[in-house]
């Protein structure tokens, strides 16, 4: 769209959860990078016609992996955030697991800068919790976050001590931000590459038991409720992490979870059916069907906030490993809208409005960012969604450099089909449109 | 060709008679550490394999399910001599052929296996032979050396070695792995061998026609004693004959090229 056209997108249903509508006769009027009320905007120079589409806003995938700065090999800012506009995200919070670990603001910047000159999504950075991730003295979290850090995360190093957990959660209790953490108690993960269980004894590969995972999220939760600081919990995997939040959410400490797609769609079982093959390999790993079954009720019943995909890309070679040896991690940017659809809307888990809320006002609340949905004034930043389109996952197709996911060859149903950040499309019709470079907010 | 990526004896040179017995050309490849540490991908390692034109591969790896990966890049039969603690398949024949040979049948027979059931290859490929060809098993273990998972299935388990003793025709006692970390959870060799450990004592309470199995090396005095060594119940030297003769077996089917 040129400078000081007007658009307007008619026709479609326009479910936004930023203001609790879920609208069949709403059109949605866009100029100079903002929406903007009809009354404004009475000639359009391009109507795009979307009935039969849904129209969501802003879709935030708040834990993804870009590589960059140091494993560029595996992604970078600039692929990963292709594979986010083509998945239909327009905003990311990326981890800071990188090489350096992102723990200065000087980093935070730079994350940042790199992301606006690719332009295609909003790439919120996430700082590291301690130095270097090494959960021995907290990093500079004001200063970090007065660069632009939306969170703090060590993502892949558990915070092991509790006592460095209260101090960061004590101490961020000072910040509109919060402490985001992989719980796992390494102790009792060790060595594990698979979840303990029949899986796992039928392949003779080292397991890791649910304990290790929510024995950590009931600590931190206690020292929630003990320090009063913000805390989530990402990519939760068990019945008791799950309880824990309930009682974090009951007690009213300023507790929010997360779940990943791939927990939500597939079981252990999945093992058997890939092999030795390491697409399966993710961390915390794939659980048994009744673990699924009892996440999919937590997310239904409200006690989850966040959907995301823990986008954790890897080069082939990497995953061409012998099991025990290979990395966790799979890409999850681009079917991630489609799995949502799958796992929850299709199977009338939740309304189009809940399901959707896991990827807007969830993690939009975690990360404090405020936005207002479609309202005049607001950022046009949407996504348009195909609900009935029937496809086949093929990682050949993705934008990301890792090819990985154990969703190959599943049939999902519905599908992103095109992308607005600030206005500019990012994405239409599968295809990512470079050149756009967005509104910086 | 045999491909060794971990320290193994017995099972290497039985597989290598095997091979010679049959008149096949053996090569031996072993690597100290693993592909991996070299930096070798596992697909280059099966592309190089596959260049040397050799007709049959038999992987022993530390990981599990390595031999599975290689043969799905390769076109020549791939051999599982051992993988982590996923299976080792032709210990498992051996163990059939063993028990065979005593009893003259497989099927109604009581198979009672012994030892760290989480972090052992023979103990899978044993049970699920010895399952398949209709024989009963009971696992013997403490609890941190069972799989978990194992109370919601069938199979039988329990931590008490006594009272399996009088019912059993098979004992099959594994080696106490004491470089796959597994002690952990286990107080000492001493605690073990009191408890778990086939003693004097304990192989006279089993009936006089029961066999004794160690699938080697034996660790004497922790989880098998000397004097139980060398009662003519225990067969273990039975199993290593065996060994070269399954193995051959296996060659023979894979690359014979001649039905039945």
């Amino acid at each position: 769209m040129g400078n000081g056209g007007v658009m307007v997108v008619r026709g479609a249903r326009v479910i936004d959860p930023y203001r609790q509508i879920d609208s069949r006769d709403e059109d949605v009027w866009i100029a100079d990078g903002h929406i903007v009320s009809p009354a404004q905007a009475v000639s359009p120079s391009v109507v795009v016609n979307a009935s039969h589409l849904w129209l969501v806003p802003r879709l935030i995938d708040m834990h993804v992996h870009f590589r960059e700065p140091g494993q560029t090999w595996k992604e970078t800012i600039a692929t990963g955030s292709r594979a986010a506009a083509h998945g239909g995200i327009v905003a990311v919070a990326a981890m800071p697991n990188t090489e350096p670990v992102v723990d200065t603001p000087e980093l935070v910047e730079w994350v940042q800068h790199r992301g606006q000159a690719v332009g295609l999504v909003r790439v919120l950075p996430l700082g590291a919790i301690t130095v270097g991730s090494r959960g021995e003295e907290l990093a500079d979290l004001y200063r970090m976050h007065q660069a632009g850090a939306v969170g703090f995360s060590d993502d892949g190093n558990p915070v092991s001590s509790a006592a460095m957990m209260r101090a960061a959660l004590s101490y961020a209790r000072t910040l509109p931000a919060a402490v985001i953490n992989h719980a796992q108690e390494r102790s009792l993960s060790e060595g594990g590459v698979v979840h303990e269980g029949r899986c796992a004894h039928r392949l003779g590969l080292a397991g890791m038991p649910e304990v290790a995972e929510s024995s950590m999220v009931w600590r931190d939760v206690l020292l929630a409720g003990l320090t009063g600081g913000r805390l989530h919990e990402a990519h939760l995997s068990t019945m008791a992490s799950v309880e824990a939040i309930g009682y974090a959410k009951q007690h009213h400490y300023r507790v929010t979870a997360e779940v990943t797609p791939h927990h939500l769609l597939l079981n252990e079982e999945v093992l058997l059916q890939w092999g030795y093959d390491p697409v399966t390999k993710v961390n915390p790993p794939i659980r048994p069907e009744a673990t699924r079954q009892a996440l999919l009720k937590a997310v239904q019943s409200g006690l989850i906030d966040v959907l995301a995909s823990d986008h954790a890309p890897h080069h082939d070679d990497d995953k061409a490993k012998p099991y025990p040896e290979a990395p966790f991690g799979i890409s999850g940017l681009e079917t991630i809208v489609a799995a949502l659809m799958t796992a929850l809307v299709q199977p009338g888990c939740m309304s189009p409005l809940e399901a959707f809320g896991l990827m807007t006002t969830g993690p939009d609340r975690v990360l404090g960012l405020g936005f207002p949905g479609l309202r005049a004034g607001a950022l046009a930043d949407l996504t348009l969604i195909d609900p009935q389109k029937v496809w086949t996952v093929d990682p050949d197709r993705f934008y990301s450099l890792g090819h990985n996911t154990p969703l190959a060859g599943m049939q999902l149903r519905g599908q992103a089909l095109a992308t607005m950040v600030g206005g500019q499309w990012t994405m239409q019709e599968g295809e990512v449109l470079d050149a756009g470079l967005f509104a910086v907010s | 060709m045999n491909l060794f990526f971990e320290a193994s004896t017995r099972t290497k040179t039985s597989f290598e008679l095997a091979g010679k017995y049959l008149g096949a050309d053996v090569i031996n490849f072993q690597s100290r550490g693993s592909s991996v540490e070299k930096g070798e991908t596992l697909y280059d390692t099966a592309l190089n394999i596959e260049a040397m034109a050799v007709d049959l591969l038999v992987v022993r790896h530390p990981a599990s399910g390595v031999p599975e990966q290689l043969s799905r890049y390769l076109n020549i039969p791939v051999v599982n001599a051992g993988d982590g603690f996923h299976e080792h398949p032709t210990q498992g024949l051996l163990d059939l052929m063993t028990v065979w040979e005593a009893k003259q049948r497989l099927d109604r027979l009581h198979v009672v296996i012994v030892g760290d059931i989480l972090h052992s290859r023979v103990a899978r490929s044993d049970l699920w032979g010895f399952q398949t060809m209709g024989a009963e098993v009971t696992l013997v273990a403490p609890p941190i050396w069972m799989p978990d998972w194992i109370g919601s299935s069938d199979i039988h388990f329990t931590a008490n070695l006594a009272e399996v003793l009088a019912s059993a025709d098979v004992i099959q006692v594994l080696r106490i792995q004491k470089e796959r970390r597994s002690m952990h959870g286990m107080p000492s060799e001493q605690e073990y061998r009191t408890r778990w450990g086939i003693t004097r004592e304990v192989a006279e309470q089993l009936r006089p026609d029961a066999l004794i199995l160690h699938p080697g090396p034996q660790n004497r005095g922790v989880e098998i004693d000397s004097e139980v060594m060398a009662r003519t119940a225990t067969r273990v030297l039975d199993q290593v004959e065996n060994g070269v003769a399954v193995r051959m077996a296996v060659l023979e089917q894979l690359l014979g090229g001649h039905d039945g």
